[in-house]
């Protein structure tokens, strides 16, 4: 082991190198300022951002596009607490990802010292584990064994608050080996498990196999596919398993639950058998979870035990790595023809296919998802939250794993461009597309400038309704149309304007025909670029299980209540003329 | 039902709080909790006693054990561990009362450890029951203040519970 003299500030340095880190997302401040000149004097890649968010929310789209641990920074308090919404995201959707946080002097902690923030204090419920730092002499071994739990396991965020005075320390450099008594991810999978686990899939007449996140970080996703298409299966994601089985093969039922497809929640409640693999039976999974999927027997397999019994009970758990474990089972199970439940699923799609109501006037949002799709297949998609998230995840074919990056667990608005900012940092080859709604574009859109100023080309869509959508369809539905605080009108910005403001490329679409010559040119550009699509305010996402409901009671919503889109066009109309009127759109 | 639980954990600073958090968050009832050193200095070891059903216990020691500081977790069923609990209790006592107590005071083999005019404080040690019986029987007296330790726990025979 080599033994170097440095700062404390270089000892982090060397610990991120030695980490693998090519990249981090900050933003300095006071106590940072150590650190902050070790990194102007290194190698790494520092991409400055606007507002903490977003540096948190960028390496946890990294962290998603590349399977490494994002990492951002930030300064002690108000820095350290404008991490917490993307920490804690990262969090619900297990991605890894460490935060490095600045601290206030060791002697000034509890003494509520100018910009001291208890911010291991307020991450823990938010934190796979934190750390606070008391010497320069445990930050080799403590960013060792933050990666180290970071990726390892059931992933999740790191949080290590770095005091002022550790940063200028002087530490003789050693890398210790990880040595944590109390964590010991399971990664094996127990052989009678998967022996049973398979006898009751080859028993099974009607099998579902349910795939979460889990797949797609543990990159068992062709494992999954082996096993699926082995026997004939079919097989339902979860938002954060969207792309771990392509959504053009048959045996894809698309997602499930409060916006998937209705055969896939039909297939669910009608299933005997289902195969959990890395997903938790959320609650917008599973609707009224005493209905759900009544006949079937559970085999749930997670590399969290924790998960399994939380929710539903279960018949055979499985713990461990989705990646062993899909492959053991796959080498254990005989092949299957197709089957009588192969062919009513099929009779299923055929009947209730996910369908939006075209128009030649009016530009529909399933229909810039549609076409995106069709011109950028293989393009990293990020979304926004709300039913730009739903319409992305339905309406694009999505076929690659690492290629759908959407905040689920928390359903953070504001997520999608700085998570696209990060993903294009960790995927530069890649187009990356963030569909997004205007509502929640504006809750980062100073990453615009970080976009622009670091030369990070992403494009983004913005389905402009006009309002916060996916409440105003609650409204609409159970709230007798009183759209309450749901309104935001067109009139403000222009995101045209807001694009150049910033030095972005801002283009627009009005009418259907001009939303493919919107998108060729904005895949076109080599600059980041915002396409403002004006669509039909009143259009909903659909189908959907209403609150509270089996997953079979699911809702056609496709239809658009006329009286409603002129209703919402009304309030939006007369200052919109006065900003875009010469453009005369709808 | 309540269940008691033996967790081992890493005799660091904030461990306590991770383990309260994480009682708070998930909503899970914790009656007593009691923590001190092991014959290891690097570990702590709690003794929990937890509201719940078999699902809720399941997922208190799963939970626990997810904790990085958390080394061990065990459940102690009541049929094959003992358990303690100390208390001490100032009662009002005078000269006419004070015989009586001290009567009460040797058939639960408790101790007298403090003596005044007006009070007196016993030591009693016990599992809950024969602790919550001493204090029932002394309550007629007038207990000024009452100090538990909260349970402490240990399987029966050879079996342990360490890091």
């Amino acid at each position: 082991m080599s033994k170097t003299k440095m700062t404390g500030a270089q000892a982090v340095l060397e610990s991120l190198k030695r980490e693998g880190v090519d990249v981090v997302f900050g933003l300095p401040g006071g106590v940072l300022l150590p650190l902050y000149d070790a990194i102007y004097q290194s190698d790494l890649r520092h991409i400055l951002v606007r507002h903490e968010q977003g540096a948190a929310h960028m390496a946890d789209g990294y962290a998603r596009a590349t399977g490494k641990v994002g990492v951002c920074l930030a300064t002690s308090g108000p820095g350290a607490t404008n991490l917490v919404t993307g920490i804690a995201n990262a969090y619900m959707d297990s991605v890894p990802m460490v935060a490095i946080t600045g601290q206030v002097n060791t002697w000034l902690i509890g003494k509520d010292a100018f910009q001291e923030a208890d911010i291991t204090g307020i991450t823990l419920p938010i934190t796979k584990h934190n750390y606070l730092l008391r010497s320069a002499r445990e930050i080799s071994r403590v960013f060792r064994e933050a990666f180290y739990i970071a990726h390892s396991g059931r992933p999740g965020p790191v949080l290590i608050d770095l005091p002022r005075d550790v940063t200028v320390e002087e530490v003789e450099f050693t890398w210790p080996e990880v040595n944590l008594p109390g964590y010991h991810p399971s990664f094996k999978v127990h052989e009678m498990q998967i022996k049973k686990a398979a006898k009751l899939l080859m028993d099974a007449e009607r099998p579902v196999i349910y795939v979460g996140g889990g797949v797609k970080y543990a990159d068992a996703h062709r494992e999954l596919f082996d096993l699926a298409t082995k026997i004939n299966a079919p097989v339902t994601t979860t938002l954060m398993g969207v792309g771990c089985f392509p959504e053009d093969h048959p045996l894809s039922l698309g997602m499930l639950g409060m916006h998937g497809t209705k055969y896939a929640n039909y297939s669910i409640q009608e299933s005997d058998l289902i195969l959990a693999v890395g997903a938790r039976f959320d609650d917008r999974v599973t609707g009224k979870i005493a209905s759900f999927a009544p006949r079937a027997k559970i085999v749930h397999i997670d590399v969290d035990p924790a998960e399994i019994g939380k929710n539903v009970r279960v018949d055979i758990p499985v713990v461990g790595d989705a990646r062993n474990a899909l492959a053991a089972l796959a080498k254990e199970v005989v092949p299957k023809p197709r089957s009588a439940w192969n062919e009513k699923i099929e009779a299923w799609k055929k009947d209730h296919p996910l369908r939006y109501i075209p128009d030649i006037n009016i530009i529909k949002p399933q229909f810039v998802i549609e076409k995106l799709c069709e011109l950028a297949p293989d393009a990293i998609i990020t979304t926004e939250v709300g039913q730009n998230q739903m319409w992305a995840a339905q309406f694009f074919v999505h076929k690659d794993p690492r290629k759908f990056i959407s905040s689920g667990g928390l359903g953070t608005m504001g997520y999608g461009f700085p998570a696209a900012i990060g993903a294009k940092m960790g995927c530069p080859e890649c187009e990356v597309i963030d569909i997004a709604g205007d509502g929640s574009f504006l809750m980062n859109s100073q990453e615009l400038a970080t976009a622009v100023v670091n030369d990070i080309p992403v494009k983004v869509a913005i389905l402009n309704n006009g309002c916060l959508g996916m409440v105003r369809q609650w409204q609409e539905l159970f709230f007798e149309k009183r759209y309450s605080a749901t309104i935001l009108g067109r009139t403000s910005p222009d995101f045209v304007k807001l694009a150049e403001a910033y030095g972005a490329v801002g283009l627009r679409a009005t009418r259907p025909s001009e939303v493919e010559p919107v998108i060729r040119a904005a895949l076109a550009a080599d600059r980041p670029t915002i396409m403002d699509f004006i669509i039909n305010p009143a259009e909903k996402v659909s189908p959907m299980v209403p609150a509270g409901a089996t997953l079979s009671e699911i809702l056609d919503l496709e239809w658009c209540d006329e009286a409603n889109t002129s209703h919402l066009e009304k309030i939006y109309s007369d200052a919109r003329k006065e900003i875009l009127g010469s453009e005369g759109y709808i | 039902m309540k269940h008691t639980i033996a967790v081992i954990v890493e005799n660091k600073s904030g461990v306590l709080t991770r383990i309260a958090g994480l009682f708070s968050r998930r909503s899970f009832n914790i009656d007593s909790l009691s923590v001190g050193a092991t014959d290891n200095p690097d570990y702590s070891r709690m003794t929990i006693t937890v509201q719940g059903d078999k699902d809720v216990l399941e997922q208190v020691i799963k939970q626990l054990s997810k904790l990085i500081n958390v080394i061990r977790v065990s459940e102690l069923a009541p049929a094959e561990s003992v358990e303690r609990e100390l208390a001490v209790i100032k009662v009002s006592a005078d000269r006419e009362s004070r015989s009586e107590i001290m009567q009460i005071v040797n058939i639960f083999r408790a101790k007298i450890i403090d003596v005044s005019a007006k009070s007196m404080i016993i030591e009693a040690t016990g599992d809950e029951e024969k602790i919550d019986a001493i204090i029932q029987l002394l309550r007629q007296f007038g207990i000024k203040e009452l100090a538990r330790t909260g349970k402490v726990a240990m399987v029966r025979g050879p079996r342990v519970v360490k890091a």
